[in-house]
């Protein structure tokens, strides 16, 4: 069969396409050409690269004010409703947040319901889910549709019929473990990490062969050199050799058999380098005084095999992390981008610390790591040469103690910008960040270890920067000059994943439940549409029947849903932002909905 | 410090005098908190208030104001007793069906909050009553 045959045969019926021809085409190469197949999304991320970015341009600068939603489908969930739908040949997929539903709607009908399926869960994996029971979207290969269900459950479902291939169980919710993140399809593997980072879990990542569910590789994210899957003479760090028992070393006793690091994040995947990239979370507990040393490697950016585990290089950017700046959010592949100048094969990460990193992905050399929100105050900049920031003690819990209450830390534990990806545009070469405006108070103190119960050991406060109202921009960030191009404020924290278009159009949703659209050079508004509910999913764009759609799920709750739903601060004079909190709940309210939208005729 | 603007500029608030308007059920109970200046507690409202941070606030939101996904306790403190208080915290609660899934998990093992059931109360019912805002309070000298 001829790759011209298999693309046609990838975009009319995908379901089919592993059974059709000879020799057995890996998930991989399916992949690789389904992401170059314009108006495809196959990826959770939309490409390999992370780059959330499609070369469809019916949507553009002159055209989108004629947008408007052309279809809706309900899920008949509540929570909060992250990721966002799969589109494949004629068929959409998407996951519900608890009890994680999959609908298959068929593009061809309507978006009626091809199938649809329900894992009987026990709902007392509820409650240990830290910050809702989201869920970041399934994950296509091989004919099979993989679902990361909440209590860690990884299940394959025949894309055609939604039928069970074959299921297993990654970890143990009654430990605190589960599972809320997309899967990534690479090869002939299923890639999977884990949350838990308030319980007390150690992090891992894990790659399941997509023939049976076997598991081919786990690599954790702290441990002895075996379990986190290093090669001391091989794995490097900032170049150098990382040694034996990089991570033994910087914990205090056995506390790493509960050290966090969870793995709940975004996976890229490097085809020509054979590399998987993911970040890791925080160290377990929040208390930094109880858990003494760097902690490695939470906080971490792993480049590793993607054959075997094995981890080529790390760095880690928040060493002893005393804010709960996760280090999970995706890292983008970007292909000849200009770093001062050099157009290089970056990876790019804007990482909960309110830094920007770019890193050389073949070899894990830091390449620049600027602020991308002047308010960051934790730390003045990160050595060059060392890749360690340089914390400013004053805002360092760790410093001030245990029981000592330290204020006007910027970011806030949610981070510059959390989970909700950005986008890479190559026409632009700009990063399209949506990012929080949120400072805190954090206090830590002793807290004792019980399995499957909170392991946190801090108590925050959070609020807007002072004399600031907004707690939310969305950001155009360009990594030549280490600056932001343009920023638009939001009335909330931006909580939606990006989408940039080769219209040269950005789209992201709003927590008050806005799809927007704006140009990619100026970050004007060229279109918004209020949906049923607040948005914290992705959006992402397709074409059917020759014509280009955006899709977004709406559906406000996640992290965003805890603080926001109730305003961060009650409105008062003494904040210097007066009045900037009207709660979040006089704009929404729950319930799932994935709107489609297109253009007037 | 940030918390409620009305309240700050009262200098003692005696939280019984509260009561009588909020609660006046409980009325003939002695607050379990102590409150002045607006945001000055007693030792063991602020060892609530920390506890509170670290167990419960992930779901039921700051200051006991609730999520999209857990409820308001300010609101729940109005109409529960003690007791039901404590029974709910110990044992966790279910509310799963078509309309609702809502699971509050069993705290009975967790020692940290078994040891301060007392303060978290304290500190939710002073929130509750509306005599403290939602943010960090100071502790009064022992």
């Amino acid at each position: 069969m001829t790759s011209k045959m298999r693309l046609l045969a990838a975009t009319t019926c995908v379901a089919g396409l592993a059974m059709i021809g000879g020799t057995p085409a890996t998930a991989n190469d399916e992949l690789i050409k389904l992401e170059h197949t314009s108006g495809q999304w196959a990826i959770p991320a939309g490409n390999y690269a992370s780059q959330r970015y499609s070369d469809l341009k019916q949507i553009n600068a002159s055209t989108a004010k004629n947008l408007h939603p052309v279809w809706t489908f309900s899920t008949g969930v509540l929570r909060g409703h992250e990721g966002g739908p799969l589109v494949v040949g004629d068929v959409m997929y998407l996951s519900t947040p608890f009890p994680n539903k999959v609908f298959a709607l068929d593009l061809n009908n309507g978006g009626r319901i091809i199938w649809s399926y329900e894992p009987r869960q026990d709902s007392n994996v509820i409650p240990v889910m830290c910050c809702d029971t989201v869920n970041r979207g399934v994950a296509y290969g091989e004919g099979k549709i993989f679902l990361h269900q909440a209590d860690t459950t990884l299940v394959a479902l025949d894309a055609q019929t939604g039928k069970v291939a074959w299921s297993v169980k990654d970890d143990n919710p009654a430990k605190g473990a589960t599972g809320t993140s997309a899967p990534l399809v690479v090869k002939d593997k299923v890639l999977v990490g884990v949350s838990g980072g308030e319980f007390g879990v150690q992090g891992h990542m894990t790659a399941y062969n997509i023939a049976d569910g076997s598991v081919a590789w786990r690599a954790y994210s702290e441990g002895p050199d075996d379990q986190i899957k290093f090669d001391p003479a091989t794995t490097t760090s900032l170049g150098k050799p990382v040694g034996a028992n990089s991570s033994l070393k910087t914990w205090q006793g056995d506390q790493w058999k509960i050290g966090g690091g969870a793995t709940w994040g975004w996976i890229s995947y490097d085809p020509k380098l054979n590399l998987v990239y993911y970040g890791s979370g925080n160290p377990s507990t929040w208390n930094p005084t109880q858990r003494p040393g760097d902690n490695k490697w939470s906080m971490t950016v792993f480049a590793r095999d993607a054959d075997t585990g094995v981890a080529k290089w790390v760095y880690q950017m928040t060493p002893h992390d005393q804010w709960d700046y996760d280090g999970v959010n995706e890292m983008i592949l970007a292909d000849k981008v200009p770093v001062h100048g050099q157009p290089t094969d970056a990876l790019v990460h804007f990482d909960r610390n309110g830094f920007a990193y770019v890193l050389d992905r073949a070899t894990g050399k830091l390449l620049e790591a600027e602020k991308f929100d002047p308010r960051v105050n934790w730390a003045t900049h990160v050595d060059m040469t060392t890749g360690v920031p340089e914390v400013v003690s004053q805002y360092a819990p760790g410093d001030q103690g245990a029981d000592h209450n330290t204020k006007n830390v910027c970011p806030a534990a949610l981070g510059s910008k959390d989970e909700q990806p950005a986008a890479y545009s190559p026409l632009t070469h700009m990063f399209y960040v949506p990012t929080n405006h949120v400072c805190m108070d954090y206090e830590p103190f002793k807290v004792s270890y019980t399995a499957g119960q909170p392991y946190v050991g801090a108590t925050l406060s959070m609020y807007p920067p002072s004399g600031e109202s907004n707690l939310g921009n969305f950001i155009a960030y360009d990594v030549n000059s280490g600056k932001i191009a343009w920023s638009d404020p939001e009335m909330f924290s931006v909580w939606s994943g990006a989408l940039a278009t080769a219209g040269n159009v950005v789209a992201y949703g709003t927590l008050d439940g806005k799809l927007k659209v704006v140009d990619a050079k100026s970050g004007k508004l060229l279109y918004s549409f209020k949906t049923p509910s607040g948005i914290i999913g992705n959006v992402n764009t397709f074409t059917h029947g020759g014509k280009q759609y955006l899709a977004v799920l709406s559906g406000v709750g996640g992290w965003a849903g805890i603080g926001m739903a109730a305003g961060l601060t009650e409105d008062t004079a003494g904040l210097g932002a007066v009045g900037a909190y009207k709660q979040l709940s006089n704009y929404t309210q729950l319930g799932g909905v994935l709107t489609v939208f297109g253009l007037s005729n | 410090m940030r918390i409620c603007g009305v309240l700050r500029c009262s200098s003692i608030v005696t939280a019984a005098a509260f009561l009588l308007h909020a609660a006046p059920v409980f009325a003939a109970d002695p607050p379990p908190y102590t409150v002045k200046d607006g945001d000055k507690v007693d030792m063991g409202t602020y060892k609530g208030f920390l506890y509170y941070g670290d167990e419960c606030a992930r779901c039921h939101g700051p200051g006991g104001a609730g999520s999209s996904y857990a409820p308001a306790l300010t609101e729940s403190l109005k109409h529960l007793s003690k007791e039901e208080f404590e029974e709910t915290v110990i044992n966790g609660k279910k509310e799963v069906n078509t309309a609702s899934d809502k699971v509050m998990p069993s705290f009975g093992v967790n020692q940290d909050v078994a040891l301060n059931l007392d303060n978290i109360y304290a500190y939710l019912k002073a929130r509750s009553d509306g005599v403290l805002g939602r943010g960090h309070p100071e502790h009064l000298e022992q």
